[in-house]
């Protein structure tokens, strides 16, 4: 556990004394911004509520967790270093553990920094803000989800630009399997038992209900397993490499 | 004590290692030579445990890589080729990460950090990133990490490859200076650098293990072990060269020049010929006065090629039978 806290802390450090921290967190305030007032229209709506804001999340994140988690693995493989951690008496478990965390950790991070949306609008109105922390956690659930595919994708490879495409690419097919348009595409044909597990797997339907103000077991566990589905996925992934190519 | 049974690697069709097996005690300094491509760092890869063999084992003090990794690297320092490191990461940062990763106190850590940053002599870089150092330096940085926390096994890939003529001296005498208790295993393909460090020789090619001896040993095995050079002017080359081809003690004469106007005449014995004295005689009766004259030790570059080069695999049973390996080197001479 010790050596988790350590390499989490090591990666964290990481991503201030490269910039990425800096670059991530200002597009993703920028953006989030640009499209809560424009897109979102957070004034015009006349509500004291933060979904214009979370709405664009899952779009925001389908370009943004890509790009802070290609990195994760495809850089140590790339620069060598992965030969030295992974001959450091640490476990891969705790290595990929301590990694994810570092990138949730800062994307909850970057996710904290949108507070003054919050003020405003408690300024503005009287909003539930027990649907506000709600969405904030179900927010930052969802983050995970896409960096743990993030960490699988970024493992595969040794080119962050492949972990980029390929980590976007099932991000986007878990958004859209519970895009309505997509779920009335196979209802038109398909069993409603694989339209109803394809509306379960996917991040919007979760994301959505979350929103709402109900933080349900049911979400919760999703996302909990879908992290850590694809935490052990990179793990088998790691271990694959490890036996097959130098 | 390290021991190594029955290793092979395959990458896809490819076999990297074949049924390798060796075992080294404390003490030993194990200088791994191969050409580039022999297998030498795959192996020190599966030694470390970052690779997974196809085949074999690998246990390090009672502890096997496979089965316990984490207890086997405990008490392994690894320098992978290259000396990868966090580049972002200031030396001092670095070297905390490790030190901290290697289960050392704040106080501890301290103590640790001081003393290799003295041996490496890191005390003019501490602070600045990895990424701005020059190579010797990231090779020192990549040291000083392998040995922050006195491993009883360190194991170097290429530690001087890419250093200028003080660093590699710097870091031979670094390697010199561990305690004797240790076992070092360095891949090289610097000859000169056994000789200089290590007490025993492993050579591989083609994943195979082609020696395993002491490094004078291997010197033994050199044509050139026991021959004489004698520089002389070029003037006087044909006359000295028809003589001496002339003796019955001698084998053959190798020419080359060296510098301008001089020569050098390599003189072979014939088997269990003490050359050296013979010469020397034989060169006074003739009042003739070289330039220089020297006894070989071998050649390591010479054996190396000899090993490597070839198809047939020459066991360790070779070192005893000097004579049979002479003869197919003269063979294979021929035929090159």
């Amino acid at each position: 556990m010790n050596h988790l806290t350590t390499i989490m802390r090591r990666e964290l450090n990481s991503y201030f004394s490269t910039q990425i921290a800096y670059v991530f967190i200002l597009i993703f305030l920028m953006l989030s911004s640009a499209f809560t007032f424009y897109l979102g229209g957070f004034y015009e709506r006349g509500q004291a509520d933060l979904s214009p804001f979370f709405n664009f999340h899952p779009w925001l994140y389908l370009f943004l967790v890509p790009a802070l988690s290609m990195r994760l693995w495809a850089e140590e493989r790339k620069s060598g270093s992965i030969e030295l951690l992974l001959t450091l008496p640490i476990t891969l478990t705790e290595a990929i553990l301590g990694k994810f965390l570092a990138a949730w950790i800062f994307t909850g991070l970057a996710l904290s920094l949108t507070f003054p949306l919050w003020l405003t609008v408690n300024y503005l109105g009287d909003p539930d803000n027990g649907a506000i922390l709600a969405s904030y956690v179900g927010s930052w659930l969802m983050a995970g989800g896409f960096l743990a595919i993030g960490s699988c994708m970024s493992a595969l490879s040794k080119s962050q630009v492949i972990a980029f495409i390929l980590t976007g690419l099932i991000c986007l097919l878990f958004v859209l399997a519970g895009f309505p348009m997509v779920l009335g595409l196979f209802g038109s044909w398909a069993p409603q038992i694989l339209v109803d597990t394809m509306a379960d797997l996917s991040f919007l339907t979760h994301f959505a209900s979350i929103t709402k103000g109900v933080l349900s077991f049911q979400d919760l566990l999703f996302f909990v397993s879908f992290i850590l589905v694809w935490l052990w996925a990179t793990l088998i992934v790691v271990e694959m490499k490890r036996g097959a190519s130098a | 004590m390290i021991q190594v049974s029955g290793l092979e690697k395959t990458f896809g069709e490819k076999t990297v290692i074949n049924n390798l097996s060796f075992s080294l005690v404390s003490g030993e300094i194990l200088g791994f030579l191969g050409p580039n491509g022999a297998g030498k760092s795959t192996t020190m890869k599966i030694l470390t445990g970052f690779l997974k063999p196809s085949a074999g084992s690998v246990s390090v003090f009672g502890h096997d890589v496979l089965a316990d990794p984490v207890a086997a690297q405990k008490k392994m320092g690894y320098l992978p080729e290259g000396a990868p490191a966090y580049e972002e990461m200031t030396v001092l940062a670095f070297l905390e990460f490790i030190a901290e990763i290697r289960g050392f106190d704040a106080q501890q850590r301290r103590d640790r950090i001081t003393d290799v940053v003295r041996k490496m002599s890191l005390q003019d870089v501490l602070t600045q990133k990895i990424e701005t150092l020059s190579k010797g330096f990231k090779r020192r940085v990549g040291l000083a990490q392998a040995i922050i926390h006195d491993p009883a096994v360190l194991i170097l890939d290429e530690p001087t490859d890419g250093l200028d003529p003080n660093q590699k001296q710097q870091v031979r005498a670094l390697i010199q200076s561990l305690s004797k208790d240790k076992i070092v295993i360095i891949s090289t393909h610097i000859l000169e650098e056994v000789t200089a460090v290590c007490n025993r020789v492993i050579i591989i090619s083609e994943g195979k293990m082609v020696a395993d001896c002491s490094p004078s040993a291997l010197e033994q095995e050199s044509r050139y072990h026991g021959a004489v050079t004698i520089r002389l002017e070029e003037a006087h080359r044909e006359a000295v060269l028809a003589s001496i081809r002339g003796l019955a003690e001698v084998d053959s004469v190798d020419v080359a020049s060296v510098l301008v106007g001089t020569c050098d005449l390599t003189v072979f014995g014939k088997q269990g010929v003490e050359l050296y004295p013979y010469l020397s005689r034989f060169l006074t009766r003739q009042e003739l006065v070289p330039l220089g004259m020297f006894q070989e030790k071998g050649r390591l570059d010479d054996v190396f090629r000899r090993f490597t080069v070839s198809e047939g695999v020459v066991g360790t049973d070779l070192i005893n039978d000097a004579a049979a390996t002479e003869r197919s080197a003269a063979e294979k001479r021929q035929a090159l």
